[in-house]
């Protein structure tokens, strides 16, 4: 058996949620597993190790809890997610049905009413000029177009955000990032807990569907708002931040914007390459269920495991210029949305929304311009931005 | 222990064939990504949440499958070409020890 590198990088740490890259470069190199010294957890960073933890839930379980916290040990800060923080055969069912609402067939549904805000939404930025991109399209869309689908009520909505934030804050250390945005949250608390009930929700939309599957038993009564909110919570930030990662990535790469305005057909793939080169969740956690290894490194049961999902997307071992936002690449086996029965089961929404985008955009603009720097937004475990100036230059 | 490889083989609608030597263990989806077999999408890399990886398992290996899961049942729902008894998400099936042939049916489109 290996002996185990220790790091004192700590993830959460504001330098390094920054630009965690070179951080995370260095934790690929210390080896397959390396110890972090600060949380007494193990961390993942390379990509073979991170798809191998992923695609084994026997070993490397949920239910744990897929933040820092240990729930084998600890208290959760909230009731564990039925589909997040469950195990099969528990998973299986909620799964199943968010599976079903969230599938191609499913979502197509959704897509003219998708392109229609994309193409709006374009128009009106391409009119304003000088914009900050992050509320003016990138949360401007999501917040708009996957909230009806889900059905809730237009207003208010933007405490999704900080509902959101708080969520995945949640993933990591109760740190004074986690305090300070719990303590800020009631009133977003309060807004989701309102618009999640039945009577509030759209009809025929995909909240609906939650509660009608809770009226054919397929899921209990108390589980419906809970799945709803799952829902708005698991899609809005997280898409947001792939917005911004596309106007930041194309913005700086000019030419590969070129290469999608020249073959709109491409804007697919250019978004799976967004989501490899900028991932906008970073990571998460598992939890050893048995004494096993892992690439030859020891890993005792119990054993809390980060699992660096944006490292393994720039990992060498797996790519050619890792560092390059290359829009030709075929990025498949990227881990953006994870791996294995706990990958992203709002995935399919994830890519038609980013390609709807790009594809509005590709049809209007000529070049995307950020104007002056960025303002990043910090998270525990997402990576985004609260400003990003941006000029949509038409043909 | 050492296992026989078994001969993996992917057919098109027009009958072309496509075989590959593969070792027991291997995932159907992602061999054919990994040897660039068209006609499988795979576009969510194996969660079962895309049902771009359809594929009609032949008759003769039907044995050598296991049952579908229930998130794969609901999955098979979702698949752009028509759903037969016979079909499976590639991404759920792995070769079994000592066989010599598993073969599978590409349909006709996965989007």
């Amino acid at each position: 058996m290996q002996t185990i590198p220790v790091s004192s990088i700590d993830p959460y740490d504001e330098g390094v949620l920054l630009d965690p890259y070179p951080y995370y470069s260095e934790l690929r190199d210390l080896g397959p597993v390396v110890s972090l010294e600060r949380y007494g957890v193990y961390a993942v960073a390379r990509h073979q190790e991170v798809e191998y933890v992923l695609r084994n839930h026997g070993i490397f379980c949920s239910s744990a809890g897929v933040g820092l916290a240990n729930f084998r040990t600890d208290k959760p800060w909230r009731k564990p997610s039925i589909i997040l923080e469950a195990d099969p055969p528990l998973h299986d069912k909620t799964r199943k049905l968010l599976g079903g609402l969230l599938a191609p067939a499913s979502i197509k549904q959704f897509k003219e009413d998708f392109e229609r805000y994309a193409d709006l939404l374009v128009d009106r930025i391409i009119e304003q000029g000088l914009v900050n991109a992050v509320h003016s399209l990138c949360i401007a869309y999501p917040i708009k177009v996957f909230a009806d689908a889900v059905g809730v009520p237009e207003d208010g909505r933007e405490l999704l955000m900080t509902y959101g934030d708080m969520v995945f804050n949640g993933f990591g250390p109760f740190n004074k990032r986690f305090e300070e945005r719990m303590a800020t949250a009631g009133e977003a608390i309060a807004w989701v807990t309102e618009n999640c009930k039945r009577e509030k929700l759209r009809s025929g939309s995909l909240g609906e569907r939650v509660w009608q599957a809770a009226d054919r038993g397929e899921i209990e009564m108390d589980e419906a708002p809970m799945l709803v909110r799952t829902l708005l919570s698991a899609s809005l930030d997280t898409t947001a931040f792939m917005l911004c990662n596309a106007m930041i990535a194309f913005g700086n790469n000019p030419d590969q914007w070129e290469l999608v305005r020249n073959e709109p057909e491409i804007a697919r793939q250019a978004i799976e390459e967004v989501l490899r080169y900028r991932s906008p969740f970073l990571g998460f956690y598992r939890t050893a269920v048995q004494n096993t290894e892992i690439s030859g490194v020891e890993v005792s049961e119990n054993q809390k495991l980060l699992v660096l999902i944006a490292s393994a997307n720039r990992d060498p071992r797996k790519w050619d210029n890792p560092a390059r936002f290359d829009v030709t690449r075929k990025p498949h086996g990227h881990l953006a949305f994870g791996a294995g029965i706990h990958g992203c089961a709002g995935q399919m929404v994830a890519r038609m929304e980013g390609e709807i985008v790009l594809k509005a955009l590709a049809k209007k603009v000529k070049e995307i311009r950020i104007e002056g720097s960025v303002k990043p937004h910090f998270n525990n475990a997402v990576r985004g931005f609260d400003e990003i100036p941006m000029r949509l230059i038409p043909f | 222990m050492v296992f026989k490889m078994a001969k993996l083989t992917y057919i098109y609608d027009n009958g072309e064939r496509r075989s590959l030597e593969v070792a027991a263990g291997a995932n159907v989806m992602l061999t054919a990504i990994e040897n660039d077999i068209p006609g499988i999408v795979a576009e969510c890399g194996g969660a079962a949440m895309c049902a771009t990886c359809h594929v009609y398992v032949d008759e003769s290996s039907l044995k050598l499958v296991p049952p579908r899961s229930v998130v794969e049942e609901e999955m098979l729902n979702s698949t752009a070409s028509a759903r037969l008894p016979n079909s499976r998400l590639s991404c759920q099936l792995v070769i079994p020890e000592n066989i010599d042939e598993f073969v599978v049916h590409i349909p006709p489109s996965q989007v």
